[in-house]
C-alpha cells in the first residue's frame, strides 16, 4: 500500500515535469520567440522593440538557465505580467477567476455524476427496457452535441427569447453590475445568472457518466458472483444495490474523480457562450489577444488539477478496492 | 417422495436470432441422501438445469415442465416463496470457484447474508455458524475476514461449499465443482464434497464433463447428449458396460490401462455436438454415432430399459419398452 | 480495470525441426490467410447486419460520405462567397428558396451546412489518420520490443492521457497560428494515446501466441513477424477504435473552429457557429442559423459512435455472449 502509495505519487510527479518541459519549449524556443509572438500584429513591432522585449523576458540567456529561472518562477507561481490586461500579474488575473469557474463547473459536474449513475444504472438493470432505450438514445445523442451549441440553443431560447420561449434568465455574466447587490439578494442574482450556463453543462456530462455506469454494470451482472447471490434468495433490490452496483461503481467513481481535475478547464466554450468570468472565458480571451504568458499559466493550472485529481482517483480506488488495497 | 423430481423440463433461451432449445424433455429424481451425477460435453445443457431447479435463468427464457422440490413446483412458485426456497431448499457450488464471489466482500459476510435473510439467526449468530462452517470444510475460521482474492482457487472453493451448506438445504448442486482447479486440488475438494455428503446424508447433483470423477461421487450417472438425458443407472454399471454408443465414447476417453477392449474400441469421437437450433432428424446423436443405421436417421429414440434399473435412449437397446417419462 | 483473470501459463508447442514442411497448397500460404480473413471479413460483417444500431450508424454516415462527395451537384460554390449575386436578404429564415435561411451576409444555410461537410469530415479523417499513425507505430514498438522503449513511450504515452486534451490543442493551436494543416496534426497529436495504449496490449497478447513463438523459433525477423502475423491480428482492434476516434475528431474541430483557431477561409460546421454565435444569432433569434450546423455534427458523431459501438461488439466477444 505504501509503495503504492509512493509509486502513484512519483509518477505524478514525472508528469509535472514533463508538463513544465513542455511549457518551456513550447513558449520559448517553437516557432520565432515570444516576442515575436508578443509584438507581432502590433504598432510596436521593429527589431528594436523585439529586442528590448527579448532582454525583458530573459531569452537572451542560454537555455539550461532560462529553464531554471522558469521553473524557479514557476514554483513562485510567478507567471509573469498579463498582455492584455496590461501589465496585471498573469497570478492575480487568474486568481481572480477561479472562484466562478469552480461554482459553476463544479456543481455541475458532481450534479451531472449523481444523475447520470442513476441513469445509468436503471439502463443497465432494465437493460432493453423502454427506459433503457430511451435513455441510451438520449446519452448518445447528448454525448454527440458540442456543448456550445447546446449552450447557444438555451440562449436563445431562455434568454433571448425566441418564438414560443419566455425569456426566463439573463443573457449571460455572473452578476447584474449596475444593481451592486450585496449578501443573500447577491447570491439570488448570482444563482439566477447560473441556471442556464449550470443546465448546459450538466446535461453535456451526463452521457459519459450514464453511458460508463451503464456498460460498467451490464459488465458486473454478467459475473458469475451476481448469480451467486441471486440463487441465496437475496432480493433483486439488494442484488443491485449491494453485490453489482459497489463493484460495478469502482471504475466509475474513478472517472468522477478524474473528472473533478477537469473543472477548471472543463467549461471553455460554455463560459464563452454565457460571458461567464470563469478560467475558460479568460483562455478564450487569452487566445484572442495571443497573450501567451496567461495561457501558459492556464495550462500549468489545467494540467496540474488534473494530474492531482489524477493521484486522489488512485489512492481512492485503492481505498475502496480491497484487491488493490492488499497490493 | 424425492427430494427433487424434474419432470419433462424444456428450457428455451430467447435470443435476437429466435429460440434456442437448451434442453429438451429432461426428467430424473433425486432421493435422500442420493448422489446423481450428470455428464455430458459442454453445451448439452446440464449447467442450464442446474440454474432452471433454482430458476435463475435470464428474464424471459421459456421454462416449461415441473421441477419438484420437497414436493413443491418451483417454476410455479411466487417470487417470495421462490426466494425462500433457494438456499434452504436447494443451494448451489457454483463452476470456477473464480468469479462466484463477490470480490469486495469478505468471505465471511458472503456466506452469513445467507443465513441472514432466510431468517436463520441476526449478524451474531450468523458469525459464529460461520466459522463453524469454514472449520467443516477444512478452513481456518481466521479467514472469515478475508476477502476473496486473498485465498486460493481451492480455498474459494472451500468457501463456496461452506456457503452452499449454511442454510442445511436438502439438496446441493455442485455445478462443476472442480473445473479451473490444479488436479491436487482437485482430489481434496472431491474428497471434502464426498465426506460432506456422506456425513450430513445429502442429497446431490454432481454435474461435470469428467466422468471419472462422477463414478467415484455417484450413486447414479445420467448422460446427456444436446438437452437430452439418452442413458442413465447405476454409477457403475453404466460407467463399465454403457448401453448408448454416446456413453461408450464419453467413458472410452478414460480408457482402462491395459484392457484390450479398449485398445481396439475408437477412442474419443469425432466431430462436435449439434448446435441447439439445428438438432439433427431422427436420433440426434446419429451424424457422430459409429453403430448407426438407417432407422436411426429417422426415429427418435425414447429411454429404453436397458437392464436392471437402467434406460438408454438408443434403437440398438432391442427391448423396445417406452418409459413414460414420470414413471 | 478490475485485474486479468489468472491465465494458465501459455507453454510453447515443440517445434519439430527434423520434420519436412508440409506441402504448401496452391497459392502459397499468403494466399491461404488471405482467404482466412476474407472469410473471417465476411462473418463478421454478417454479425454486423444484424446490429441495428451499428446500421443505422452505416447509413447515415454514408448519406454525410455522399452529400460532402456530391457537394457541388448540391449547391453552387459560389454560394459560399459574402458577394454572391445569388445571396438572398440577411437574416431571412427559411423560405422555397433558401430552406434553412440565410445568414447575416444572405448567404444560403443550406449551402454553407453542406458544403461545410466537407471540411469536417476532412478534418475528422486526416486528423484521425494521423492519431492512428502515431498511436499503432508506439503501441507496436512497445508491446512487441518491450524493455526501456515500452518504459519511455509508455510513459510519454501516459503523460499525454493525462494533459487535460481541448487545453493542450488550444495552446498548441493559437502557438503555431491555427489554419487547418495546424488543426488536423493539433488533432492527431493530441488524440492517439488511447489507440497506442489499445494496440500495446494487443500486440502483448498476440506476441505470446504459439504460432507467433513458433515463427520466432524458426528464425523470423522482427519485421516479417510484426507484418504478418502481429498487425493482421491488431488491424481490426486499431479499426474499431478509429471509428470512435473520428467522432472525437471532428468535435474537437468544432470546438477548435468555434474558437476561431480553425482556418477562416475554409467552411466548417464549426465556422458557421462561429459566425453564427459572433454575429449575434441567438439574441436574434436566427434559429435556422444555428439548428443546422450543429445537428450535422450531433448526427455524424452519433453515426460514428454506433458504428464503433456496433464494431466493438463484434470484436470484443465477451460483449457478444450477451
Amino acid at each position: 500500500m505504501r509503495r503504492y502509495f509512493l509509486g502513484k505519487v512519483l509518477q505524478a510527479f514525472l508528469t509535472l515535469v514533463f508538463v513544465l518541459l513542455f511549457n518551456f519549449v513550447l513558449f520559448r524556443v517553437m516557432p520565432g520567440d515570444p516576442a515575436t509572438l508578443l509584438l507581432r500584429g502590433t504598432s510596436n513591432f521593429n527589431p528594436d522593440t523585439v529586442e528590448q522585449v527579448r532582454a525583458d523576458l530573459g531569452l537572451d540567456k542560454p537555455l539550461p538557465q532560462q529553464f531554471l529561472t522558469y521553473v524557479a518562477d514557476t514554483a513562485t507561481l510567478n507567471f509573469g505580467e498579463s498582455f492584455f490586461l496590461r501589465g496585471r500579474p498573469a497570478r492575480e488575473v487568474i486568481v481572480d477567476r477561479i472562484g466562478p469557474t469552480l461554482l459553476l463547473v463544479g456543481t455541475s459536474t458532481i450534479v451531472s455524476a449523481i444523475v447520470g449513475l442513476i441513469i445509468g444504472i436503471y439502463g443497465g438493470w432494465r437493460r432493453g427496457s423502454a427506459f433503457d432505450v430511451g435513455s441510451l438514445g438520449f446519452t448518445l445523442f447528448v454525448y454527440a452535441m458540442p456543448e456550445f451549441w447546446f449552450g447557444m440553443l438555451v440562449l436563445m431560447a431562455f434568454g433571448a427569447g425566441v418564438g414560443p420561449f419566455p425569456a426566463l434568465f439573463p443573457t449571460g455574466g455572473y452578476d447584474t453590475p449596475a444593481a451592486d447587490l450585496t449578501g443573500f439578494a447577491h447570491a439570488i442574482d448570482v444563482l439566477n445568472h447560473m441556471v442556464m450556463p449550470f443546465f448546459v453543462l450538466t446535461v453535456a456530462y451526463l452521457g459519459e457518466y450514464a453511458i460508463i455506469m451503464r456498460s460498467s454494470l451490464l459488465d458486473i451482472l454478467g459475473d458469475d458472483f451476481v448469480q451467486t447471490a441471486r440463487a441465496k434468495g437475496v432480493r433483486e433490490k439488494q442484488v443491485l444495490w449491494q453485490h453489482a452496483v459497489p463493484n460495478a461503481l469502482l471504475p466509475t467513481l474513478t472517472l468522477t474523480l478524474l473528472s473533478l481535475g477537469y473543472v477548471f478547464s472543463g467549461a471553455i466554450t460554455v463560459e464563452w457562450v454565457f460571458s461567464w468570468p470563469g478560467l475558460g472565458w479568460l483562455t478564450v480571451q487569452a487566445v484572442e489577444a495571443k497573450d501567451f504568458a496567461l495561457l501558459q499559466g492556464l495550462f500549468l493550472l489545467f494540467s496540474v488539477a488534473v494530474i492531482v485529481a489524477n493521484v486522489v482517483a488512485d489512492l481512492l480506488y485503492a481505498y475502496l478496492d480491497p484487491r488493490v488495497r492488499a497490493a | 417422495m424425492s427430494i427433487l423430481s424434474v419432470r419433462d423440463l424444456h428450457v428455451d433461451y430467447r435470443t435476437q436470432a429466435g429460440p434456442i432449445p437448451a434442453v429438451r424433455g429432461v426428467s430424473f429424481d433425486i432421493e435422500k441422501g442420493e448422489v446423481l451425477g450428470l455428464a455430458g460435453e459442454s453445451g448439452c445443457g446440464k449447467s442450464t438445469i442446474a440454474s432452471a431447479i433454482l430458476r435463475l435463468l435470464p428474464p424471459g427464457t421459456e421454462v416449461t415442465g415441473q421441477v419438484l422440490l420437497n414436493g413443491e413446483d418451483v417454476l410455479r412458485m411466487k417470487p417470495g416463496r421462490l426466494r425462500a426456497v433457494r438456499w434452504t431448499g436447494a443451494s448451489i457450488v457454483f463452476q470456477g470457484a473464480m468469479h462466484a464471489l463477490n470480490p469486495v466482500q469478505r468471505v465471511g459476510d458472503q456466506i452469513a447474508e445467507a443465513i441472514i435473510i432466510h431468517g436463520q439467526g441476526g449478524e451474531r449468530e450468523a458469525r459464529v455458524r460461520v466459522g463453524a462452517l469454514l472449520e467443516q470444510v477444512g478452513l481456518p475460521p481466521r479467514r472469515i475476514d478475508d476477502y476473496p482474492h486473498e485465498l486460493s482457487g481451492g480455498q474459494k472453493q472451500r468457501v463456496m461449499i461452506a456457503m452452499a451448506l449454511a442454510c442445511s438445504p436438502s439438496l446441493v448442486i455442485a455445478d462443476e465443482p472442480t473445473t479451473a482447479l490444479d488436479v491436487m486440488v482437485q482430489a481434496q475438494v472431491l474428497k471434502l464434497l464426498n465426506d460432506l455428503q456422506h456425513e450430513l446424508g445429502l442429497a446431490m447433483l454432481f454435474i461435470t464433463h469428467d466422468l471419472s470423477v462422477l463414478v467415484e461421487v455417484s450413486d447414479r450417472l445420467a448422460i446427456m447428449y444436446a438437452g437430452r438425458i439418452v442413458e442413465d443407472g447405476p454409477a457403475q454399471d453404466v460407467f463399465e458396460d454403457p448401453a448408448h454408443p454416446y456413453s461408450r465414447a464419453l467413458a472410452g476417453a478414460f480408457p482402462a490401462i491395459g484392457d484390450q477392449q479398449y485398445r481396439m474400441a475408437p477412442a474419443g469421437l469425432g466431430g462436435d455436438p449439434p448446435y441447439p437450433t439445428d438438432i439433427p432428424s431422427g436420433c440426434s446423436f446419429h451424424p457422430r454415432c459409429p453403430l448407426a443405421f438407417e432407422d436411426c436417421l429417422t426415429i427418435d429414440p425414447e429411454l429404453y430399459v436397458a437392464g436392471s434399473g437402467r434406460r438408454a435412449a438408443c434403437l440398438l437397446v432391442n427391448r423396445p419398452l417406452p418409459v413414460e417419462a414420470g414413471a | 480495470m478490475r485485474p486479468p483473470p489468472i491465465e494458465p501459463p501459455i507453454v510453447a508447442p515443440p517445434v519439430i525441426v527434423e520434420e519436412a514442411p508440409p506441402p504448401v497448397p496452391p497459392g502459397g500460404p499468403g494466399k491461404i490467410a488471405w482467404a482466412r480473413r476474407r472469410r473471417s471479413l465476411s462473418r463478421s460483417w454478417r454479425v454486423y447486419r444484424k446490429n441495428v444500431m451499428g446500421m443505422a450508424g452505416l447509413l447515415t454516415l454514408i448519406l454525410f460520405i455522399a452529400v460532402a462527395l456530391f457537394a457541388p451537384l448540391l449547391a453552387d460554390r459560389e454560394a459560399l462567397k459574402v458577394t454572391c449575386e445569388c445571396n438572398g436578404p440577411p437574416l431571412s429564415p427559411p423560405s422555397i428558396d433558401f430552406p434553412f435561411g440565410t445568414d447575416n451576409y444572405g448567404r444560403s444555410v443550406l449551402a454553407l451546412t453542406i458544403w461545410g461537410s466537407r471540411i469536417s469530415l476532412l478534418v475528422g479523417l486526416l486528423a484521425t489518420s494521423v492519431a492512428m499513425l502515431i498511436g499503432a507505430v508506439i503501441g507496436l514498438v512497445a508491446g512487441y520490443f518491450g524493455r526501456w522503449s515500452e518504459t519511455l513511450l509508455m510513459r510519454i504515452t501516459d503523460w499525454f492521457l493525462v494533459i487535460p486534451f481541448l487545453p493542450l490543442a488550444i495552446v498548441l493551436a493559437s502557438v503555431l497560428g491555427g489554419g487547418l494543416f495546424v488543426i488536423i496534426m493539433v488533432i492527431g497529436v493530441t488524440s492517439w494515446p488511447s489507440t497506442a495504449r489499445i494496440v500495446r496490449a494487443q500486440v502483448l497478447s498476440v506476441k505470446t501466441r504459439p504460432y507467433v513463438e513458433r515463427g520466432r523459433a524458426l528464425g523470423a525477423t522482427n519485421w516479417h513477424t510484426m507484418t504478418r502475423h502481429i498487425l493482421p491480428n491488431v488491424g481490426p482492434l486499431i479499426f474499431a477504435n478509429t471509428i470512435l476516434t473520428v467522432a472525437i475528431a471532428i468535435l474537437s474541430e468544432t470546438t477548435l473552429s468555434f474558437l476561431g483557431l480553425g482556418d477562416p477561409l475554409s467552411i466548417s460546421w464549426g465556422t458557421i457557429l462561429e459566425f453564427a454565435f459572433g454575429g449575434g444569432a441567438m439574441g436574434g433569434g436566427q434559429w435556422w442559423w444555428i439548428i443546422p450546423p450543429g445537428l450535422a455534427i450531433v448526427f455524424v458523431v452519433l453515426a460514428f459512435t454506433m458504428c464503433g459501438f456496433a464494431l466493438d461488439e463484434i470484436l470484443n466477444p465477451r460483449l457478444r455472449e450477451r
